[in-house]
């Protein structure tokens, strides 16, 4: 049980501010989710190669080396600067490359996120620490979701935190508690999907990447989404050029969207929203349930 | 959990004889205490709460004929379980408005969350705007006029009361229907369980008028709206049913 | 060539289709629905008759009764109530609706509780009169259904018992039929008099813990931060929910087992939905002690407390009170032998009957009907649920003294040892005679 909070922008008015915008909003959801919480952020793209956010529990820990040994084992350039215990590394080679290599060979980095634009940065901890710790509100870039989250049926631990990435470019946050979840995994597993956790919002992102994979676009993703999982959510889903969000048929967890000509901005309450430019007059209005919202860029 | 402050609660600061609450500096705690400390005497009578800022449970469990004007966005609960207060938003509110409200009259400028008048037992709930998903759940008496549109599974459970929705109604409405009135002037997604259409008669067009006149709306013509009731196929259990449930 | 048998195979019953389970099949393809009946489960469960307690020896000495004290108090809801309860006894009585149970057997719970200085709690159909008039410590019960709420009442209440579920049915709501939705009940619950009473089995404005904070917060505001909240649930992912309870602002914490009775639901519900109470309650210890919320955030414990054995077990696992229901029912005179003779014409026997919902109840207790409400005298009622919640006590302090303590709270687990490897799996303690807990590596 949690809140989630989510920032579409829809032209490059507020790009720079995205994070001194979303700061507030992860802060008003500090009561429904004391226990930790996270978010993805989408900017500063890397045209070629990826980038991946790779988190070591030191935060000592030397990260200036471990990028010559990239550099070095996949004969490529790497980019980098930390931020508290995640580092931001961009490599000239395919996520794939680097993900294997570092199983291999580091298998103490955690792999947060990969993709061309996505960063992922989560703890355990209260809201305000999280902002503070990796300067939320320096953050620029188009798009971030965010979520606080109140432990359901797992434990506090970094790696049962949201946003969950389980594919390029692709996050998810979660209000809510699914019910068939545990089933679910072990099919997913079948499929190939690797899952870290035994939490029920990982499984979510698991399924995601997988019908991704079979080839679905992001609406037929979610329309069977919508079919297979049973229980009660909201979700809402970071993509490479924006965010969906989609309510189960039943529709009992909140969600509540303002738009503007300049945003999409979604939250699990209302008071989350306040703070935004310009939401006296936005447009402000509740998702129906079982019902597909997606905004994108080239999209649309 | 946030603290509460539970030591004496900040003086009442009037403006013209207006109480006034400012949120930015003093707590929900101080309102509602302020609010509730009018019950055995009433010394002020009309209230103005600034910067409410999608806080939650404003104003609820007001017990006197006050007259409160929220200036702003308000969060869950709002006017939960009001008695005989006469309250308005000047904005949007969360979940829950007017839950369980027994007597009274509250108004919502802007839209209204899920739940809203949740419930209640009496008084009358105006939204001026839309409301969200289960408008008027398990309502008890208390009449609830939307000039917008409500959310799927509004009126679910109703037991007694008006839901008059001058907009459209989403899925399900009426699910599970005891003999609360349901009137809609658009369109309706689909009926519930057990709620039918029904005919409207001299008594319906009196009931509606006569709502209209205390919600202040003098737009609207009873005429042009559909009534929504129980069948009463539900009531007592027959195995016919059993694919109902 | 054929000899007549001399020997007979005795008729052998089936373990699976016993006699039970045959009638029960006929019943359904008689009427096509399922049976609804009150209670809790009553197959038998792994429970308390399965531990013992070490009593005194060498290392450990015992007290005198009478002069030595053993106390028996308990504060409830310190956490943020400007007013907590303060309980004589640590046996409360569970809510039990107006509507399922008749006017004067509400009064009388009252009038017996109130004798020794403990609480009760209503129901599914809101407070009445005569149980407020009666009872000195009310614990008001908001439930899905809401019926009855209102905030006068919850002014008037001493604690506010936020429902999520119950031991018989947890994600069940409630359940009152036709012929007991009388003037009077159908009035307090706003419905048509003679209709079967449909319940939501959510609560209609908030799901999930985290609304729920925001709504426990909404109910201390409407009472000024005076009374304890409680949250009950029925028992089932008991170390999650208690968490999450104390997440969501709880004061007190009541975990109803499955042995805990309901006063109408769909059997299948009551005997295949739930957990033991005796599983249930280590796991909300553990959840509470993790969180540092142990004796700070009271648990109270409910789900088939019949003596005073059950009670000190209940402490000894980690518990701050316990709740009796069905226990305070026969206390007061439900399935009494002296009216076997109706019982029979109701299909049943004293000790069985449990076609609660019918409003047929010889006893007069669960019932709405006049006649049989007249049977039943509120005065006696409670002085004999007077005298069976002194004897819980008594017995309580027996066995506590005997285990050396001065106060029941100072019962512990380590006093205890089970008869049972489920017993002993489920309650945390050894196998007598044995320092062996099985299924310690895979607890929570």
């Amino acid at each position: 049980m949690c809140g989630i909070v989510g920032l579409y922008l829809k032209n490059d008015k507020y790009e720079s501010e995205l994070g001194k915008l979303f700061a507030p909003m992860l802060i008003a959801m500090t009561d429904r989710g004391p226990d930790s919480a996270g978010f993805a952020v989408y900017g500063d793209a890397v045209d070629d190669g990826t980038k991946l956010t790779l988190r070591h529990e030191d935060e000592n820990y030397d990260w200036a080396a471990l990028a010559k040994d990239i550099e070095k084992a996949l004969d490529t350039k790497v980019d980098w600067f930390q931020n508290s215990k995640v580092a931001v590394f961009k490599v000239g080679v395919e996520a794939e490359k680097v993900e294997d290599y570092l199983e291999q060979s580091h298998a103490d980095v955690l792999v947060m996120s990969s993709g061309k634009s996505i960063e992922i940065l989560k703890e355990v901890g209260l809201p305000e620490r999280i902002v503070d710790m990796f300067k939320l509100e320096n953050m620029k870039g188009s798009h971030i979701i965010g979520h606080t989250r109140m432990a359901t049926e797992s434990a506090v631990t970094m790696a049962g935190s949201h946003p969950f990435s389980t594919g390029l470019d692709l996050c998810l946050v979660h209000n809510g508690s699914f019910s068939n979840h545990n089933r679910l995994r072990q099919e997913l597993k079948r499929e190939g999907i690797e899952f870290t956790t035994e939490n029920d919002t990982e499984v979510a992102a698991g399924y995601l990447t997988h019908r991704l994979q079979q080839g679905d676009s992001l609406n037929e993703a979610l329309e069977n989404a919508l079919k297979t999982l049973d229980g009660f959510y909201t979700l809402t889903i970071g993509t490479k050029d924006g965010f969906a969000v989609v309510r189960d048929p039943i529709a009992c967890k909140p969600a509540v969207i303002a738009e503007t000509d300049d945003y999409v901005a979604m939250a699990s309450e209302y008071q989350a929203l306040t703070t935004l430019p310009g939401i006296e007059d936005a447009k402000v209005w509740e998702p129906e349930p079982a019902r597909i919202y997606v905004w994108e860029r080239n999209g649309n | 959990m946030s603290t509460n402050n539970l030591a004496e609660t900040s003086a009442i600061e009037t403006i013209n004889g207006v109480g006034t609450i400012d949120l930015a500096t003093q707590t929900v705690r101080d309102l509602n205490q302020a609010l509730h400390d009018q019950h055995d005497e009433m010394s002020i009578e009309k209230w103005d709460v600034l910067n409410p800022k999608g806080h939650h449970n404003l104003a609820v469990g007001v017990n006197q004929k006050l007259k409160i004007d929220i200036h702003g966005p308000a969060g869950y609960y709002c006017a939960g379980m009001n008695q005989e207060a006469e309250i308005t938003i000047h904005g949007h509110t969360g979940q829950g408005v007017a839950e369980n409200m027994m007597s009274g009259l509250v108004r919502v400028k802007g839209n209204a969350s899920s739940a809203a008048g949740a419930t209640a037992h009496g008084g009358l709930l105006v939204i001026e705007g839309d409301a969200g998903s289960r408008c008027g759940i398990s309502m008890k008496g208390v009449d609830i006029l939307v000039k917008g549109s409500v959310g799927h599974m509004s009126c679910f459970m109703g037991q007694a009361g008006v839901l008059a929705v001058c907009g459209d109604a989403g899925d399900a409405l009426g699910d599970s229907l005891y003999e609360a009135h349901i009137y809609v002037k658009g369109s309706v997604k689909s009926l519930g369980a057990d709620c039918i259409e029904k005919e409207m008669r001299a008594e319906h067009i009196e009931e509606l008028t006569e709502l209209f006149e205390r919600a202040g709306v003098t737009d609207q013509d009873p005429r042009d709206f559909k009534r929504y009731g129980s069948a009463r196929q539900l009531y007592n259990f027959k195995v016919d049913n059993a694919g109902a449930y | 060539m054929s000899e007549k048998r001399k020997y007979m195979t005795v008729p052998r019953e089936s373990a699976t289709f016993d006699r039970s389970t045959m009638s029960e099949i006929r019943r359904a393809a008689d009427t096509g629905i399922y049976d609804i009946r009150g209670a809790g489960a009553k197959r038998k469960l792994p429970h308390f008759d399965d531990l013992l307690f070490l009593g005194a020896s060498m290392s450990r000495y015992p007290l005198e009764g009478y002069r030595e004290k053993c106390n028996t108090s308990v504060t409830l809801g310190n956490r943020f109530a400007k007013k907590p309860i303060e309980l004589e006894i640590p046996v409360t009585i569970a809510g039990m609706s107006f509507g399922a149970l008749s006017a004067y057997a509400k009064e009388a719970l009252g009038r017996g509780a109130s004798a020794v200085g403990t609480s009760t709690t209503t129901g599914d159909g809101g407070m009445t009169p005569e149980e407020r008039g009666q009872s000195t410590k009310l614990v008001y019960q908001y439930l899905p259904s809401r019926y009855g709420m209102n905030p006068d009442d919850l002014r008037k209440a001493d604690a506010i018992e936020v429902v999520l579920g119950q031991g018989a049915k947890p994600g069940g709501g409630g359940m009152l039929l036709g012929q007991k939705i009388t003037d009077r009940v159908a009035k307090m619950r706003t419905l048509p008099k003679g209709v079967d009473q449909r319940s939501a089995c959510r609560h209609p404005d908030w799901t999930g813990p985290d609304d729920l904070e925001i709504k426990i917060k909404e109910l201390r505001e409407i009472t000024d931060w005076q009374v304890p909240i409680y949250i009950k649930v029925g028992a089932t992912r008991t170390y999650y929910d208690v968490k999450l309870a104390v997440k969501a602002g709880a004061d007190v914490i009541v975990v109803d087992g499955m042995q805990g009775g309901t006063a109408a639901t769909q059997d299948v519900f009551i005997e295949h939905v739930g957990i033991p109470t005796m599983a249930a309650i280590p796991q909300a210890v553990q959840a509470l002690q993790e969180m540092g919320m142990h004796r700070k955030v009271q648990l109270i414990v409910s789900g088939g407390i019949r003596n005073g054995a059950d009670v000190a077990k209940c402490m000894a696992l980690g518990a701050d009170a316990v709740a009796i229901g069905t226990a305070a029912m026969v206390a007061l005179g439900d399935n009494d032998p002296k009216w076997e003779d109706e019982y029979q014409k109701l299909g049943s026997t004293a000790g069985s009957y449990d076609d609660w919902h019918e409003g047929r109840d010889p006893a007069g207790i669960s019932t709405q009907d006049p006649e049989l409400m007249k049977r039943f005298d509120p005065i006696e009622g409670g002085r004999r649920l007077a005298n069976y919640l002194r004897v819980l006590t008594l017995e309580a302090q027996t066995l506590a003294r005997a285990c050396g303590k001065n106060d029941l709270r100072n019962l512990e687990p380590e006093d205890l040892v089970a008869l049972t490897v489920e017993s002993a799996a489920m309650a945390r303690v050894p196998l007598a005679g044995t320092s062996w807990i099985p299924g310690q590596q895979q607890s929570f």
